[in-house]
């Protein structure tokens, strides 16, 4: 089965993926959401990582994907935790009222 | 257009649908059902690349254990809409000029010829045991010390969730 599909058309919808978790990560103002574009974010490494991996043919692309899904389940844990710490002492999670070290 | 790339294509168009309404979305319980969705079509496309182990980890762990615990502590702290900003005029303008920039270099990218490199050794398989092969051989130490990174992580969520920090 031939495929007209190139590296470049994975690494291209990565990109996007990148930039729309960019986006969201500047425009939205409510941590927890901030927080699911980061995951937006390193899933579309984990894409490109996984693109590379195929097209050249080397497994280790695929083993840092593997890595980077483990360190975000543990990232996400804490983050969470942060927030909820966070919500629980200032009653909000809206990163705009958040501004206790700006004083 | 084969079986193949109209996945491709499907996934692909769907995932970044997905991804606007995940930042688009007031109600942030939309916005995790969007990024479970958009985190299956993501699995989708590792299938696609032949990443099965990963595919299957991704449902599991992301799509799983990772939005279960986002849409907990959504459920749990009882947020609210968020309403409509104004928008700053300045800041619309230089976000969207930084876009077309990078927009402009990709074009100029996309240009060149596509290099087909294939390198690495012919027998590259698949199967789970070619991808979990090098975890318990060449990232022996990277795979314990992700165990120990996973060990701190639940001690410090502990440690936050606690009522008092002394």
């Amino acid at each position: 089965m031939t495929s007209a599909l190139t590296l470049d058309h994975y690494l291209i919808v990565s990109g996007f993926l990148f930039a729309l978790g960019m986006a969201g990560v500047v425009v939205r103002r409510n941590a927890l959401v901030i927080f699911m574009a980061l995951e937006m974010n390193l899933n579309a490494a984990n894409l490109a990582l996984v693109a590379f991996s195929k097209f050249n043919k080397i497994v280790d692309g695929q083993v840092f994907a593997f890595f980077i899904i483990a360190i975000a389940a543990a990232e996400v844990a804490v983050g969470l935790a942060i927030i909820v710490a966070l919500y629980r002492r200032k009653q909000t999670v809206n990163v705009d009222e958040l501004n206790s070290m700006r004083r | 257009m084969n079986v193949h790339d109209a996945l491709f294509w499907t996934f692909s168009i769907a995932m970044l649908l997905c991804g606007v309404a995940v930042i688009a979305n007031r109600n942030p319980v939309t916005s995790a059902m969007f990024l479970v969705l958009l985190l299956v079509c993501m699995a989708g496309l590792f299938v696609l690349l032949e990443a099965f182990f990963l595919a299957a980890i991704q449902v599991l762990v992301y799509a799983g254990a990772v939005m279960v615990l986002f849409l907990f502590v959504i459920m749990l702290l009882d947020i609210k809409a968020a309403t409509k900003r104004r928008i700053r005029s300045v800041a619309a303008v230089g976000g969207f000029g930084i876009a077309g920039v990078f927009a402009w270099e990709l074009w100029t990218i996309l240009q060149e010829p596509v290099v087909s490199a294939v390198r690495g050794p012919a027998d590259f398989g698949s199967g789970f045991e070619s991808v979990l092969k090098p975890l318990f051989t060449r990232y022996m130490l990277p795979f314990e010390i992700t165990g120990l990174l996973l060990l701190v992580a639940m001690i410090g969520v502990v440690l936050l969730s606690k009522k008092d920090l002394r």
